[in-house]
Order: structure tokens, then sequence, then C-alpha cells
């Protein structure tokens, strides 16, 4: 297959769901089966994601294939010359990787949600939003630009939003859809500004130009403190789409959504967005800003799993076990582990995305009861829907011959040799210890709900297993939740061709020095590299492979012996019931609460974020209307105040002198007016007076 | 280039109109509607025209040759009048990369508002002619090159927007016709003053080599043309310049209206029928910041210069403050009102980057927000017109009872929070993209992002307590979008979606001169400041 032709195979994968959420959402209302043509475009689209996968995987191995176009031409700017905005697709080796994964779920997920959703109103609508948001995701995967990241990302908050909100009459629901787009916002405007710095140094949006000119020596403000905090900011952006601490709180609330819904894009492929974009930006992280990228990912992965620990949702169970696996992941990536993080990106998607789907095909069998305490004994009743299910959570336990054994591993493994290497041993500590409690929620999660006896018996007796489109996907998901797919032995991923000629950690381009020391080139010091070597890999020195080495068998012991033992105490407390848990619970109730009340995040968020904001929109809306608009209308008053007084002053001062002189003149003449008798005589009598009183005068 | 007065005919046609419909006898009101529905629609095809024969690679803003459409000859010419002189006003109309976006939108949204307004009953030969009479004033602005026919312009939109606020308004309708009415003279008696200095202070040359006093902005944009000893000159050490900017700014910032001049916006809006809201909002708005980019910019470079932190400084003002003070409102058409307040601050942030990326933004922002917040004012106006209040939470679960009005509304919503694939993603990015290229105003830009973050909040939230949820059993009767209102909504609808996943169709336009007026106002820092040698 020639090049042009996977670009165009890449078009199609990206723009065939967006016809599928066109055409369905404008005739759903008219043509009742449209949902099937709507299924066939994500056959169409999985088979052509198949097809690009395996021809860039076996014979494009080493070549990235990239094909862009200008979207916008800015013409000849002053100072900068001719300016473009280029849009274009980059094909490589993880962005089909994650193209198979994302069109995969979704294909099943539209299978699954085809029984799952029979008689919604919104029947068609639902599945307008599957397409959309799979054109969302597939833009993010496919783009060579962070410009289009930043579009599609900002799409997926759509598709999202609208999912969340599918059944926007419960307020719940579309409370937690405008949280989730507005907690993602909170994200995305670290990511902005990180884009910001990045066009207004580079002038161009490409990844493989910012990397060129990275490794040429051009720096953010020319300095590496500020190449570490672009590398934070785009992580912000991760932080909201991964719901990483803390911004982590809107995606157990995104479970108001369809069940099928989470497990697509709350579990499998939306929450991995934020991780890919890691993945995709990972050339410039600073050492400093993957520290920090770990110790988020390590935050991420403890504290929603002691909140796992107590929930009694089983999907809300199941959100806070995703959270801490994208913690790990994210954690993964800021140790270096990058090829087993991005490697968890995919086992996780496949067994989490079958959790939901489990958890989808128990809340449908008893009748939209998510509550595990009331459930009970369904592993008889639901007997594939159990096998699967347990499958999925061994395998997100990390026990042997699964697929999340492998890469979980794989990641305590890096985490282990970092802390060896670097002294910072607390992100292995962590990572062990959310092992164990990973184990043990899910077994408790596995054991209220299919094991023991029932406990509403009303709905138990109503349960039955799911029909074939439900358990189809299911049957799938556990298969590629087996080892086998990834690699020969069941031990050592590292033998499997993902990790060996798949995904690569790609070549560094920071600045030597702001890099891990184990991370450094061989380069001698003062040389810089003018060019990225395509496809080459981070590389890792000696050291770092010797640690990871030494670190294989140790971390695996531990964790597996730590994965039994959360095992082991679920079964103690919940399927032997050796222990009561009640009295346990009361005797550490403080830190019970703490669990069972989400660690009060959400509490803490509504009043000091929301509360505080609402309250100075409030003030300064009173503002407003009282002291701006006061003063307006005050100097109108004012006016009108001076106009009267004027008006008065008008009429009383300058009028009345009018009318003063008027009434003088009227007076003066009332007085002369007796002069003017109209008789001679009497003016004769005047005038001889006059001159005897002249005469007297002028004598 | 045809020699088909086309921009004359544009702004005056709706006169003609008017003049037309004053013929009309009173109760033939379908008849006087469809003749404004005639004239508005004859102007978008005009504008259509327009931009078909406009050569996109002629720059404009201070170059009289690379204007387009021009139109120039003597209007008012005496001689002689005591000691002013000579007195020679030009009848000037020319448009630029600059001005095209607003004429375009202009037509388009006067020809909208003429749907919109098809539900008013009350006198409607007054009203139509008044609308009309509003139109010519508005694309007069936008075309004028001489500032005496600017501010003529500017002055004749006053009127009849005074009249159609106070006598087809809402129930305190009389007091915010006079509150509009007598900020927007109070800004134009400044405007009017620097129009005047500037007038006393710049001479053209004739043919004949006589030197005349001018009204001609281009001649005003070259300090050459100054007289030695004009109040406003540069050439004269001891100008008013940087007074007269203030005021002229303000003038202009009131229009916008720029933060703390905006308080007689929601008031005007609240009372105004749906059709002069939106005429309000998607063009009037756009007479301050084109202004300010057309007159201020250009003519005083080099203050403007002085100035660029403190104009974003109220645009990131107006951007945060518009957005809190949306989000406490209970009116929706208040709350969009104050949306509009912050939208319009990302245009006075564009405009301070003086870069091409910025004013870029800035001008397509004008446009975007032109068509997206008359979206939204004519989704306030369906909802009054069957509901009769307008009091958000008075209503919930439309979305049930409405699907289609749903839809447009998620639409323009999503527009107005700059949802990418809509058009006003690109030209708030572009803005965000072009102000902090610009080291003086990056911390500004970075605080003014929280605006968006803001606009996601009350826009999501209202959309929530008006169409999520359930539906109230009082509004089970309301209908769907009829015909008319289909109308009204598709064009912007596609248009606000077209230029999100296409922008170079509208950027392409006014590339040329946005780069024009950055060189030049690049420039003229090494002009002017070889001039305060004199």
């Amino acid at each position: 297959m020639t090049e042009p032709l996977m670009i165009n195979l890449a078009l199609m994968i990206l723009l065939l769901p967006l016809l599928g959420f066109v055409v369905s959402l404008f005739l759903g209302k008219r043509i009742k089966a449209i949902y099937i043509f709507e299924l066939f475009i994500i056959i169409l689209t999985f088979a052509g994601a198949v097809t690009l996968a395996f021809v860039k995987l076996n014979y494009y191995q080493n070549t990235d294939i990239v094909s862009q176009f200008t979207w916008i031409n800015f013409g000849n700017i002053p100072l900068l010359g001719q300016t473009n905005i280029d849009l274009g697709i980059l094909i490589d080796n993880i962005a089909v990787l994650m193209i198979f994964v994302v069109t995969l779920i979704s294909m099943l997920v539209h299978i699954f949600s085809i029984a799952y959703m029979k008689g919604d109103k919104l029947y068609n609508r639902y599945f307008a939003y599957l397409g959309i948001f799979t054109f969302s995701m597939t833009g993010i995967v496919f783009t060579h630009n962070m410009l289009m990241i930043y579009i599609f990302w900002e799409l997926v908050g759509l598709s999202s939003y609208l999912l969340i909100g599918f059944w926007f009459e419960k307020k719940s629901a579309s409370d937690a859809g405008k949280k989730a787009f507005i907690v993602n916002r909170v994200g995305d405007l670290g990511m902005l500004a990180g884009i910001l710095i990045l066009y207004t140094t580079y002038h161009t949006f490409t990844f493989s130009q910012i990397f060129a000119q990275i490794s040429a020596g051009h720096l953010p403000f020319n300095s590496e403190f500020w190449l570490t905090v672009t590398g934070i900011l785009i992580f912000c952006g991760a932080i909201g789409k991964s719901a990483q601490f803390p911004l982590h709180v809107w995606l157990p609330d995104a479970m108001e959504g369809p069940t099928p819904v989470s497990a697509l894009i709350h579990a499998a492929t939306m929450v991995a967005a934020g991780v890919f974009l890691i993945v995709r930006v990972y050339p410039l992280l600073t050492s400093g800003a993957l520290l920090f990228i770990a110790i988020i990912g390590m935050l991420s992965a403890f504290i929603p799993a002691t909140i796992a620990l107590t929930q009694n949702d089983i999907k809300k169970v199941l959100a806070y076990s995703t959270i801490s696996q994208l913690g790990y992941m994210v954690m993964g990536l800021g140790v270096g582990a990058y090829k087993f993080a991005f490697f968890h990106l995919i086992t996780h998607a496949f067994f989490k995305a079958l959790l939901f789907l489990g958890s989808g095909s128990v809340i449908h069998a008893m009748h939209h009861e998510q509550d595990i305490t009331k459930m009970g004994g369904l592993r008889k009743k639901m007997p594939l829907t159990y096998a699967t299910f347990l499958i999925a959570s061994l395998a997100i336990s990390g026990i042997p011959l699964t697929s999340g054994f492998l890469s979980k591993d794989g990641i305590l493994q890096g985490s282990f040799a970092f802390g060896s290497l670097t002294g910072y041993w607390i992100f292995g500590f962590v990572g062990f210890l959310v092992a164990l409690l990973t184990a043990f929620y899910m077994f408790r999660l596995l054991i209220l709900t299919f094991h023991g006896k029932p406990r509403d018996q009303h709905k138990y007796d109503h349960a039955h297993e799911s029909s074939f489109s439900m358990a189809m996907p299911l049957v799938v998901l556990a298969a590629l939740s087996i080892f086998i797919w990834y690699t020969p032995n069941p031990f050592n991923p590292e033998q499997g061709a993902i990790l060996t000629n798949w995904i690569k950690a790609p070549q560094l381009v920071t600045p030597q020095d702001t890099r891990y020391n184990f991370m450094k080139s061989d380069v001698p010091s003062g040389s810089v590299i003018k060019t990225v070597p395509e496809n080459s890999e981070i590389m890792y020195s000696e050291n770092y492979t010797e640690a990871l080495h030494q670190a294989h068998i140790p971390a695996m012991l531990l964790s597996l012996v730590l994965a039994g033992l959360g095992i082991l105490i679920a079964f103690i407390f919940y399927q032997w019931k050796k222990v009561d848990v009640d009295k346990l619970t009361n005797s550490i109730k403080p830190l019970y609460n703490l669990s069972y009340n989400k660690w009060y995040f959400d509490e803490m968020y509504d009043a000091i974020f929301v509360g505080g904001t609402l309250m100075l929109s409030r003030f300064l809306s009173w503002f407003d209307l009282t002291i701006i608009d006061g003063i307006v209308n005050g100097s109108a008053s004012l006016t009108r105040a001076l106009s009267i007084f004027t008006g008065k002053f008008d009429n009383v001062v300058v009028d009345g002198f009018v009318n003063f002189v008027a009434y003088l003149s009227g007076f003066v003449g009332l007085i002369f007016r007796r002069f003017q008798t109209g008789k001679v005589q009497t003016y004769i009598v005047f005038v001889v007076f006059s001159i005897v009183i002249l005469l007297f005068i002028f004598k | 280039m045809t020699y088909f007065p086309i921009l004359s005919f544009i702004t005056f046609l709706p006169i003609l109109g008017m003049i037309f419909i004053l013929f009309i006898p009173k109760n033939q009101a379908t008849m006087i509607k469809s003749v404004t529905l005639l004239i508005t629609s004859a102007q978008v095809i005009a504008a259509l025209f327009i931009l078909h024969y406009y050569n996109y690679s002629l720059g404009g803003i201070n170059d009289p040759n690379s204007f387009q459409f021009m139109e120039k000859f003597r209007w008012i010419d005496i001689s002689g009048f005591s000691w002013i002189g000579r007195i020679k006003i030009d009848y000037f109309l020319g448009i630029d990369g600059i001005s095209v976006p607003l004429v375009l939108l202009t037509a388009i949204i006067t020809f909208i508002a003429t749907l919109s307004s098809w539900t008013i009953d009350k006198q409607v030969k007054g009203y139509f002619a008044l609308f009309l009479l509003l139109d010519t004033g508005m694309m007069g602005v936008f075309v004028a090159l001489d500032f005496f026919l600017f501010y003529i312009f500017w002055e004749l939109m006053l009127l009849p927007m005074y009249f159609l606020i106070g006598i087809w308004g809402g129930k305190r309708r009389e007091y915010a016709a006079i509150k509009f009415f007598l900020y927007t003279l109070f800004g134009s008696i400044f405007i009017l003053l620097v129009m005047i200095g500037l007038y006393f202070s710049t001479s053209e040359t004739l043919a004949d080599g006589t030197k005349v006093f001018t009204f001609n902005m281009l001649a005003m944009m070259n300090p050459h043309n100054y007289n030695q000893f004009g109040i406003l000159s540069p050439l004269n050490p001891n100008n008013l310049r940087f007074i007269a900017y203030i005021f002229l700014f303000i003038g202009f910032a009131i229009k916008i209206p720029m933060f703390p001049f905006h308080t007689w916006l929601p008031d005007a809006h609240v009372e105004a029928p749906t059709a002069i809201s939106v005429i309000l909002a998607g063009v009037l708005l756009k007479m301050g910041t084109y202004g300010i980019l057309r007159v201020c910019f250009p003519i005083f470079p080099e203050i403007t210069r002085q100035l660029v932190w403190y104009i974003a400084l109220f645009g990131m003002i107006n951007i945060i403050y518009g957005a809190l003070c949306a989000m406490a409102q209970k009116d929706f058409k208040k709350l969009i009102a104050y949306s509009s307040i912050s939208h319009m601050g990302f245009v006075l942030l564009g405009m301070a980057s003086l870069n091409s990326l910025g004013i870029s933004g800035a001008v397509f922002q004008m446009f975007n927000h032109g068509t997206i917040t008359a979206m939204l004012f004519l989704i306030v106006g369906v909802i009054y017109d069957r509901a009769h209040t307008r009091e958000i939470d008075a209503f919930g679960g439309l979305m049930t009872q409405m699907p289609v009005y749903g839809g447009f509304v998620t639409l323009a919503f999503f527009a107005a929070i700059g949802l990418p694939g809509l058009s006003g993603f690109v030209s708030e990015s572009f803005i965000f993209l072009g102000s902090f290229g610009f080291g003086l105003i990056r911390v500004l830009t970075i605080v003014s992002t929280l605006g968006i973050l803001l606009g996601a909040g009350y826009m999501l939230w209202t959309l929530q307590r008006v169409f999520l949820g359930t539906l109230k059993e009082k509004w089970s009767s309301l209908k769907d979008l009829t015909f008319r209102e289909y109308a009204m909504f598709i064009p912007l609808s596609l248009i606000i979606i077209f230029l999100g996943v296409y922008p170079s169709a509208m950027l392409n336009l006014m590339n040329t001169s946005v780069n024009s007026m950055v060189k030049f106002m690049a420039d003229a820092k090494v002009m002017y400041s070889s001039l305060s040698g004199f």
C-alpha cells in the first residue's frame, strides 16, 4: 500500500464517524433504523483501522507518514514573513495502535448498546453522539500538530458533555455533563497557555518543527525553566482529560451517562487521551516536568484507590479505579517508563472497557440497580458476565497470564528502577501499595456482586444473562485481556512485537542538562544535535537498562504477593466473613469517612471555587447596578437637579430681574402718568414752575 | 473594477426603500414588511457582489490608491467663509479588508433582523421606515472615508435607534432609550471635538496648488499633511494629541461598550424589541471597535503605541467583568447582553496586540460576535414571543418540548463558548496568539483566558436551567420553530459552522489590509519619533 493511500485511509477513518453523526442527527427522527447505518459505519471504520495498523506495523514500521495542508494563510506578515497555519495527519506506530484500540472498543460499545439502549426515546441520537465522539478521538490521535490536538480535544469535551448528559431530564446527569466540561476547561486553560508559549516561540504548531527547534537549542524565552513550565502547562490538559488529581472530580460524576458510554469514553479512550498527549509531547519534557508528572500520577493513583475501597455504587468503584490506573500510566511516563505506560494504556483500555460493559450487563439485568450492597449471587444467573468480569478483575489486579500483569508490572519495575537510580523510592512504594489496594477493592466488588447470597431477592429473580449483542463484546474484550496477544512469554512482555518493534520511546530533544541522568545521550557535552534522527529512541544509559533488568524479578514477585494479599483480604472480609467489616470500619471511622466522602474534594471545590465565583459574580453584578450605573444615573440626576436649580434661578433671579425692571418702569410710569393729565392748563403750570426753578438755579 | 457606485447603492438603498414605504398606506403591513425584506435582500446581494469583485491583494488603511470601490467627489465647497477660510468636504467612500467583513455583516444581520421584525404589529410603517434609516446609517459608517461623512452617518443611526427602542420597546423603554441616546451623544461630542481639531490641523493640497483644510481621514494618517501649528498636529510641540486620543477613544469606547461606559447596553438590550437587539449586538457595537481601528489607530499611531497596555487592560476587564456579571443575571436577555460585553473585550485585546494575528483575530471576532450574538438574541426572542417571560429560572426542560430549537440553541451556545469547529473559536484563538505574542500584554492575555472558562460556566449553566431537566407543566404547549424562524437560524448557523471549518474564507479577505495596518503602525513608530525634532 502506498503512502497516499494510507493517508486517504486515515482520512476515511477520521471522517466516516463524522458522516455517521451528521446522518443520524438529521435523519434519526425520520428513519427508525438509522442506527444500523451508524453501526455499519463504525464497522467500516474499524476495518480501515485494522488495515492501516497492519500495513503500518508490517511495512512501514520505521517510517512515519505525514501529510499536511495549509489551513490558514496569513500572508506576508511584517517582521515574520510568510505565515501559515498548517493542519495535517501523522501516522506513526502509537497512532495506529491507539486508533485500533479506539475503533475496536467503539465498535464493541456500539454493538453492546443496541440491546442496552433499546427503548430509549433518543435511541438514534445516542448513536449519533457515539459517532461524533469517535470522530473527535480519532482526530486527537492522527494529528501532527498542537493546534489540531487542541481542536479535537475540545470536541471530545463536547461529545463527552453530550453523552454524560444524555439523559438530560435528570438533574444529576445534566449537572455531571456541565461539571465534566468545565473541569476539563480548567485543565485546558493550562494547555492553552502552553500552546501560546510554543507558538510565540516557534511560530508553528507542528510537533516535528517544534522538536527540531528545541533540539537546535531554541528555548521558550531562552530559558530551560520556561521549557519546563511549558511542559507542565501542556500536561495540565492531560490532568483535566485524564481526570488526574486535582481535577479528577468530574469522572465519578460522569457515571451518570449510559454505562456503555462510560466504557467507551470514561474508561478506555477519552480519558486515555491525556496520556496520549503526554506521549505525543514527550520529547520536549524536561526532568522537572517529568518529575511533576510523576508526582501528579502518583497522587492520582493513590487517592482514588483509597476512595474506591468504600464506594458502593458499582460504577463509582470502577470510575475511581480508572483514575487510579490512569495515574499509573501518568506516573509511568513521569519516571521514564514510556513503553510500559503506553502498553498499560492499551491493556487497560480493554479490561476496563470489559469491566464497565460487564457492570452494564449487571445493571441492565438488575433493572438499573447500581448499588452493590443490593446485589449478590449473580454468578449463577449470569455465568458469562461473571467469567468475563473475573478475567478483567484478575487483569486489573495484575495476576499472571493476564495482560494487566504484563503492563502494570512494567510500570512498577520502571518506578523501582527509577528509585534505585535517583533515590525517589516513593513512586515505587506508592505503586506497590496501590497494587494491593486495587486487588482488594476489585475483588470486594466482584464478591459483593456475584458471590454469596442475593440481598435483593426480587431483583435477583428477574435478573438474566444478557443477549448475544451484549455478551459478544464481553467475550472479545475478555479474550484481549489475556497475555497471548501481546507476548509469547506470560512473564516477560518485552518478548512481544508490541514492545520491541511497535512502541518506540522517542528521542528527547531537551537540552542534555535538563534530562534525568539516565536519559542523557552519549553525545559529548557541549555539542548540539542539529537534527532529530527519525525514529531514534530515547538513549537510556546503561545504568538504567541494568537497573530495569535488576528490578524485573523483585518487582514482579512483590507485586504478585501484594495482589494476592489484596485478593485474600477481600475474600476474608466479604466471602468468608472472618472479619466483621462493620466493626472494622467503626474502629477507623475518620479514615473510613474520608474515603467514603471522597476526601471531601467536591465539597471543598464547591465551597471555594464554585461558591467563590458565584459570590464574586453576584458582588460584581451588584457593583455594576449600584455603583457604575449609579454613577451614570447619579450624574443624570445631578444634571437634572442642576437644571431644576438653574431653572429656578432663571425663573426667580434672571427673570425676576427682568420682571423687576419691567415692574419698576411700570411703577415709574405709574407715578409719571399722573403728570400726564392731558390738560393744557396743568402743563402750563408745570412749564411755569419749571422755568421759575431753572431760573432760580442758574441765576 | 466596475464603475457602478456600488457603495453608494448599498448605503442609500435603504433610504430609497424608506421613502417608498412612506407612500404605502398605513394598513398595508405585509406590503411594508415585504418591501423591507426586498430591500435588505438586495443589500445582501450587493454585498455578495462586493465580495466577488473585491481584490484580495490591495491593502487600504492609509493608502488611498489601494482602497476599493472608491467614490470621491466634491460635496460641499464654500470659499472664503470669514476666518475659517475655504470649507471643502468630500463625499468619499471606499472599503478595504477591515471594512469588507463589516459591510457583509451589516447586510446579513439587517436581513435577519427584518425577518425577526415580522412579528411587529404596532405602527408598522414607522417602524420599518426607521429601521431602514438605521440601516443606511450603519452601512455608511463602514464605508465612509471622510471624517465629516463618517460623523454624519454615525449620528444618523442614533435617531432611529432612539425611537425604535423608545416606541417599540418593553416596559422601561423610555428610560433605556434616553439612556442610550444621551450616552451615545455624550460620546459623539467627544468625537466631534476631535474631528474639528483634526480638521484645523490637516491640509490637503488641491490640484491648483492651494492648500485647504480637510476632513479626509487618509490625509490625517500622514504626518506630512499636518500644519505646523495645528492644535492636533504632531509637528506642533505643544499639541493636544494625547488628550484628543483619549476623547476619541472614549467616544468610540462607549459604543463597544467598554467598561465602565457599558451600563447603557443591558438596559437598551432588555427593553429593545428582539430585532433591534439583534442589530444592536450584531452591528452597532462593532462601530465602536471599527472606529478605534479605522480612526484612533492610524491617525494617532504614536499615542496608540503608548496606550496599548491600557487598551488591553480594558479588554481584559471587559472579558472577565462581563462574564462574571453575566453569571449573576436572572433575565435571559440581560445575561446575553453581558456576555456580549465580555466577547467585545476580546476585540479590544486583539487590537491591542498590534500584530497580524491579533488584529485579524479582532476583526474576525467582530464578524463572529455579530453572527453568534445575533443568534443568541434571536434565541431569547423566540422564547419570549412564546412564553412572554425571560426569567431563566421560570424555564426548564425545553429541549424535550422544542428539540429543533434546542439544537440551534446548543449550537449557538457552544459557538459562544468558543468550541472548535465553530467560528468563535478561530477568532478567539488568534486574539490570544496575537496578544500573547506581544510581550507587553502577555500577562493580561493569560488572565483573559479565564474568560473562556467563565464563559463555559455561565453558558452551560443557562443551557441547563432553561433547556435541560424535566419540562415544567405550563410550557407543555410551546410550539417548536416556525418556517420564518428557520429562515433566521439556518443562515446564521451555516455561517458559524462554515467559518469555523474554513476561516480562510474570511481571513484571506482581511489579510492584506491587516498586514498593511501592522506595517503602518510599526513604521509610524519611526516616522513620528523623527517628527519630534521639529
